[in-house]
């Protein structure tokens, strides 16, 4: 590894986040890529795949319930933590270091509702009569 | 200059800025000015004076600093969107060691992963070739060009008022006037003089003078003896409050903090066998390249802020000892959301921009607190045996119980605010346990004796 690079080193394929866990943290991706999953009856939906740059588990600095999904590496990826009692400290102190943070949540709400309205389309679809 | 009018001074389209110094302050100060900026619609220019050229090795590209990103910093960045990239983070580090003559101890991270940059200001020390690696004052400045900041390549030689307006003149050129002067230069250079008469409420920093010196070392010597982790030092040598050995690639630099450092110090410190472990000087070892004597804050100055000027970085607050490139930010980013949202009036930077500073000054009281109980430290064997026996004890206890890792973690990183250092230095549970490390450090020579 470069000795350069700041944050922890994931292989292929191991967990950063687990579904279900509590979350004390977020993350910021350095280099590589992670995919994020959602785990239900015996099967995993692919929800996105997050480049350098991205963050995830953003979630868990802003409410108490349990990592919404599963993201682990997709090859190699760096990735720091972002601990959530020393964000929220500095979010008290300057409320704007959250912006970054909500513009991507913000910009996710968007491609849900994207997602909603192409299911609605699709369902409408199979449905004719209604 | 006017030093405080009533009347409201705000940043319209079309306002100019003028920077003065492109380190990390001036650099975050643009960066910041210019996102907020945009964010709610203003149109401003920023124009950033900075006579260094970042691109080149030794004093002509350095700031003279020992280089750490902290802890809290990098997490800052990166949820600002600032992620530092491997060309400018030299090494980084997972841990720190503490060297005393008692014995050495290591503590590490508390998640564990390399949290901690170790950088060079410049494109590296004297003597060396420019390489793949960037400087951090280089890429903060990079980024605030890639901003819209438009830097000006030249020394800041005079600054006036015209009608409560800054203008400012480089060498060979003519005044050019603006809304906002935002003074970000280092309390080492010579144009902060050039404010002592143009502001006058301004009073520079109280500095000392302390010593920084790079050694070559080639990268597998420097894996070998220092690793990914931050040296350092508490030996029972005078006037020294800090002392630490960092890693940076083929480098390694060594910071002195103190009082009246001189070069019979200097040489008393790398001739203590802790040190020369880490820092062999023999023919096949480290070798000088580059040393400064620069000024360090500490204390603040007075009354950094007038009407349309605001100072930022360590020519105005801040931290002790500690994490300048964190407190950089912190001022910068006050000034910056200041100027946008509030005003730039004498009034306006009181009211949002200096209670930021008062905090970090506040703080500085207490971190003066933390390093006269280090000088203790330093001179008791009996205390450093304690802390030896209680961190090496600590290492097979979960985090929360690691009391005294986690202060001197705090202390020697620049994580936390001193306060914190402090409240868990005073907690009863602490106190206990030090204690009763000490005693338990008594007896191997009660019973040899």
């Amino acid at each position: 590894m470069d000795t350069g690079a700041l944050g922890k080193v994931y292989n292929d394929g191991e967990v950063i986040v687990r579904q279900g866990d509590e979350g004390h943290c977020m993350y910021v991706i350095q280099a590589g890529e992670v995919e994020v999953v959602r785990e239900g009856d015996g099967a995993e939906i692919a929800l996105a795949v997050l480049g350098a740059g991205d963050v995830f588990g953003e979630m868990a600095l802003f409410d108490r319930e349990a990592r919404s999904a599963t993201v682990r590496a997709k090859g190699e990826a760096r990735v720091l933590t972002l601990d959530k009692r020393t964000f929220l400290r500095r979010v008290h102190e300057d409320p704007s270091v959250a912006f970054r943070i909500l513009q991507r949540m913000s910009h996710r709400i968007r491609q849900l509702n994207d997602e909603i309205a192409r299911l609605n389309a699709e369902v409408g679809k199979l449905r004719p009569g209604q | 200059m006017n030093k405080g009018t009533s009347r409201p001074l705000t940043l319209d389209d079309g306002a100019r800025v003028g920077v003065v110094g492109g380190g990390p302050a001036g650099s975050m100060f643009s960066t910041f000015l210019l996102s907020i900026a945009e964010r709610v619609g203003l149109d401003v220019s920023a124009d950033v004076y900075e006579w260094r050229d970042f691109t080149k090795t030794g004093p002509a590209g350095c700031n003279m600093c020992g280089g750490i990103v902290s802890e809290s910093l990098v997490e800052n960045l990166a949820a600002e969107g600032i992620n530092l990239p491997t060309t400018v983070v030299r090494r980084a580090i997972d841990s720190y060691v503490l060297h005393m003559d008692v014995g050495t101890v290591r503590f590490e991270t508390p998640l564990k992963e390399m949290r901690i940059a170790a950088t060079h200001r410049g494109a590296g020390p004297r003597g060396t070739t420019p390489s793949q690696w960037e400087g951090l004052d280089g890429f903060l400045l990079k980024l605030a060009e890639d901003r819209g900041a438009r830097v000006v390549p030249g020394r800041v030689e005079e600054v006036a008022w015209t009608d409560g307006r800054p203008l400012v003149r480089t060498r060979g050129g003519s005044f050019v006037p603006y809304d906002l002067l935002v003074v970000a230069v280092g309390v080492n250079s010579k144009v902060l003089g050039l404010f002592g008469d143009a502001v006058p409420p301004y009073r520079q920093p109280r500095t000392r003078k302390t010593y920084i010196c790079e050694f070559a070392m080639g990268r597998d010597l420097v894996e070998e003896r220092l690793g990914s982790s931050m040296h350092v030092f508490l030996l029972n040598l005078p006037r020294i409050d800090f002392a630490a050995i960092i890693p940076k690639g083929d480098f390694a630099t060594l910071c002195l903090l103190g009082r009246d450092i001189d070069d019979a110090l200097v040489e008393a410190f790398l001739d203590a066998p802790e040190v020369r472990a880490c820092l062999p000087l023999d023919a096949e070892g480290a070798k000088r390249v580059c040393h400064c004597a620069p000024h360090l804050s500490v204390r603040g100055a007075r009354e950094p802020f007038g009407d349309r000027v605001v100072f930022v970085g360590d020519c105005g607050v801040t931290r002790l000892y500690k994490d300048g490139i964190g407190a950089a930010y912190r001022t910068a980013k006050a000034a910056a959301v200041t100027a946008v949202f509030d005003g730039i009036a004498a009034g306006d930077f009181r009211r949002h921009f200096w209670p930021v500073c008062r905090a970090i000054e506040r703080d500085n009281r207490l971190g003066g607190l933390v390093f006269m109980l280090t000088r203790l430290i330093q001179k008791a064997r009996l205390l450093r045996r304690g802390v030896v026996r209680m961190v090496s004890d600590e290492q097979c206890r979960n985090g929360a119980q690691r009391r005294m890792s986690r202060m001197l973690w705090d202390t020697f990183t620049g994580s936390a605010p001193y306060r914190s250092v402090v409240a868990r230095g005073f907690h009863p549970a602490f106190l206990a346990r030090f204690a009763g490390n000490i005693i338990a450090g008594l007896w191997p020579r009660t019973r040899r004796g």
